[in-house]
């Protein structure tokens, strides 16, 4: 397999990792942001929290993996970025830390002060997280100040810019969308109402902040000149995914509102890494200090072996992944007697 | 503050704290997968209870480990841009399979095993502790490949390319089965072993203590004396085996955590030596004769390098610079690894022995097992690991990569101070809940674990929110 191939073929792998990531964690972060809003009584709540109680720590893995993917396959993408971003990251770490030993204690002590603190915390963690990764998503689309030694120049609130703020902004409306619509379709009775009530308010929300990122991507990036002003197939249907799950709402049809919610994040990942390729950060300073997958990438031994590993890996981890999902397909109801803690 | 101090000081305290939890979970899994097993094939009600209180204490434990991993993972890029850039070649591919072939297997069946009694078949949930425990432990085994390439880097597995200066992988292999790694990775799983034999050595003795549920903290003191004796007995082979290869991979490090200046044969052992206050040099010291030779190389009469010697060695190898690690922390925490290590060999055996007579929960000594149990794995643990990562100081990658050389220059003063504080903050609150949990399900009586939460009255959350 020639270099290139193989670099190509990493590009690809780590985007399916973090569109997958997106896909998976975006409901389960929107659960986590619901929780408070939905859940009332302590049954409630933890009825919402077993939607995704058995999944959540395989879905987060799916960053973690792609972490892992980029440092074996692009090292500078790794080191830059990771470094570039270190208070955001910092924040984002802070947030999952916060998150995922939440879903572990809340249940282990019965004194409503605990568990509401850590329900709290669920809601917080899942709403840091998704906002910083809308935020560096967006900024690394944008591009930011990389000098030629592939070093970042910026800081925290280099990243704080419009179109970045926008872009975590979008992507929290989105999940908490994504993750009632998750919801509608997982959980019984009069959760499931709230929920669905929850999906038809966000729903205008999400399509406000999308409209206003779709146009403020024309402003910032370089769309143009990259995919047209005719963008091609895959922005417009993931535009269109977002557009029509007001009608799977209304028509309690959770299934595929789901689907579309999914299909918008999907779709809109896919866009992302095709505006991006070759490229992995763009510099906003020089386009020629920009790192690609040529210049930031492993050596082709590596690249080898690692695809080696991930064609042998990658699909058993999905088979006992997804058929995890089908394991715990059932509605979940706040039932006391049917309850798992 | 030197950034380079600062990103050492964050990686030494994040690090530690998750090695903490660690070795308890990669433990005390293959415990509760065994208790779970023994309930199903006998069906005798008691196994179950085993595996539910055992099985708490597992999860409450797990979930520490779990979100401080994240960090581990993130900051080598965030702390150690330059040493990503430098071994990101070879370095990133065993934590690329960590996560696709560990990750992934731990955190998926740990879910199915929470939630899944009664909604997956029997034997899927057994199968899915099982699952567990084999996918941490095969975490641990290529995040301890990955250190092993920076303690003791294989020569056949890489080439330096100097069109790029950056390190690249040639040999996968050689990776893979790098000696050194091995032994770690003995040494440190039978550690994980030890750990969770004497967390329950320590639980089990406090509550019979109490004459609290006697029967199931005998049955969980015997076993747990057992298998702690079995597991320090591998620790400590382990351990010894490691001392030879640390002769010729790293005579530094050997010759700093012995506190030999100058070069001896046959070389003593040193049970107490004072050095001056910069520690460069001896001031009094009490030895045992050849016993440093037999340690270091299975022999009486081998030569050992001294610290002196090997600073001159380095200069010439490697140009001017301070190649000695910081010798009072090498010496001191070799000490207290290795004596607190044989204490928990001998503890373990003098358990199992006193263990046959039949009314030892009156016994005395018991008084003594809780805090004792769990001062020794823990001080062990922690001092093991400070004295392998200092102790190789100044290296980040060994003879290849400096630390000063390997940290992110972007990052600011006022960066690493808010990460640190923050991480410090966080972690404190952590250990706050966790340890008030640990206490709780420690104490909690075995038919209690049976349910959700230990405690009996009703929750009312989000009734006043």
């Amino acid at each position: 397999m020639s270099y290139e191939f193989l670099q190509t073929l990493w590009f690809i792998l780590i985007a399916i990792l973090w569109i997958g990531f997106f896909f998976l964690e975006g409901f389960d972060f929107g659960v986590g942001m619901l929780l408070p809003f939905l859940g009332k009584k302590d049954e409630e709540r933890r009825a919402v929290i077993n939607a995704i109680g058995p999944t959540w720590d395989g879905n987060e893995v799916w960053m973690l993996t792609a972490g892992g993917a980029t440092f074996a396959a692009f090292p500078h993408w790794y080191a830059t970025m990771f470094s570039g971003f270190y208070l955001a990251l910092f924040l984002l770490l802070v947030g999952l830390i916060l998150r995922g030993i939440s879903f572990e204690y809340r249940s282990k002590d019965s004194n409503p002060a605990w568990r509401s603190r850590f329900d709290w915390m669920i809601a917080v963690g899942s709403f840091m997280a998704s906002l910083l990764l809308g935020a560096a998503f967006a900024n690394l689309a944008r591009g930011v100040p990389i000098d030629e030694n592939m070093m970042y120049t910026g800081n925290l609130f280099t990243l704080l810019n419009p179109y970045g703020l926008l872009g975590g902004l979008t992507t929290v409306v989105v999940f908490l969308l994504h993750g009632a619509n998750f919801l509608g379709l997982k959980l019984e009775g009069e959760l499931r109402e709230r929920a669905i009530a929850f999906s038809k308010k966000l729903y205008i929300a999400a399509v406000v902040v999308a409209t206003l990122l779709l146009a403020a991507t024309y402003i910032y990036t370089d769309i143009r000149s990259k995919l047209g002003i005719d963008p091609g197939i895959t922005p417009i249907a993931s535009f269109v995914a977002l557009l029509v799950t007001i009608y799977f709402i209304n028509r309690r049809m959770e299934g595929w509102a789901f689907v579309m919610t999914a299909l918008h994040i999907v779709l809109t990942q896919v866009t992302f890494f095709t505006l991006m390729f070759p490229r992995v950060m763009v510099s906003s300073l020089n386009p020629d200090w920009s790192l690609t997958i040529y210049n930031a990438s492993s050596s082709q031994y590596t690249l080898t072996v690692m695809s080696v590993v991930a064609l042998i890996f990658v699909p058993i981890v999905l088979a006992y992944q997804g058929w995890t999902y089908y394991m715990f397909r059932k509605r979940v109801s706040a039932d006391k007697k049917t309850l798992v803690y | 503050m030197d950034p380079t101090i600062l990103s050492r000081w964050q990686f030494a305290l994040t690090t530690i704290y998750h090695w903490l939890f660690v070795p308890l979970t990669l433990g005390l899994g293959w415990f509760v997968a065994y208790f779970q097993t023994h309930y199903y094939q006998t069906r005798d009600e008691s196994w179950r209870k085993m595996t539910k209180f055992w099985g708490k204490l597992f999860l409450i434990n797990f979930a520490i480990g779990v979100v401080t991993g994240i960090v581990q993972e993130f900051q080598f890029g965030m702390n150690w841009s330059e040493y990503s850039r430098f071994v990101g070649d070879i370095f990133g591919a065993p934590l690329a399979i960590e996560a696709l072939l560990a990750f992934f297997m731990e955190s998926t069946f740990l879910g199915i095993w929470i939630f899944g009694e009664g909604r997956v078949p029997e034997k899927v949930h057994l199968a899915s502790i099982w699952l567990v425990a084999i996918g941490s432990n095969l975490s641990a085994i290529w995040i301890l490949l990955a250190n092993g390439f920076m303690q003791a880097p294989p020569a056949e597995a890489f080439v330096y390319n100097s069109a790029n200066g950056r390190l690249e992988m040639v040999n996968f292999l050689a990776l893979v089965v790098n000696p050194k790694a091995w032994i770690f990775i003995w040494h440190t799983l039978a550690d994980g072993l030890a750990m969770a034999a004497f967390l329950i050595l320590a639980v089990s003795a406090w509550r019979l203590v109490r004459k609290q549920n006697v029967e199931f903290f005998k049955r969980s003191f015997h076993i747990g004396a057992l298998v702690g004796l079995i597991a320090s007995t591998m620790v400590f082979l382990g351990g010894h085996t490691m001392g030879q290869y640390m002769k010729e991979v790293q005579p530094m490090k050997l010759a700093a955590l012995e506190a030999i200046w100058e070069t001896e044969q046959p070389a003593s052992f040193s049970l107490l030596t004072i050095g001056d206050l910069s520690g460069k040099q001896e001031v009094w010291s009490l030895r045992i004769p050849y016993l440093m030779s037999f340690l270091a190389c299975n022999d009486f009469s081998c030569e050992v390098k001294g610290v002196d010697e090997l600073q001159a060695q380095y200069e010439q190898q490697y140009g001017p610079g301070d190649y000695i690690p910081l010798m009072v922390v090498t010496y001191w925490t070799f000490r207290i690894m290795m004596t607190f290590g044989l204490i928990m060999m001998g503890a373990s055996a003098w358990f199992l022995w006193a263990t046959r007579k039949k009314d030892y929960e009156n016994a005395k000594w018991l008084k003594l097992v809780p805090f004792g149990a769990l001062a020794l794995p823990y001080l062990a643990n922690a001092s093991g690991w400070i004295l392998t990562e200092m102790g190789r100081q100044p290296w980040i990658v060994y003879g290849l990569l400096k630390v000063e050389d390997a940290v992110s220059p972007n990052l600011t003063v006022l960066d690493l101070w808010i990460s640190l504080i923050g991480y410090t903050a966080v972690y404190s609150a952590l250990a706050v809940a966790m340890v008030k949990l640990m206490f709780k399900y420690a104490a909690a009586d075995p038919d209690a674990a049976m349910h959700e939460s230990v405690d009996a009255a009703p929750a009312l959350v989000g009734a006043e929110d």
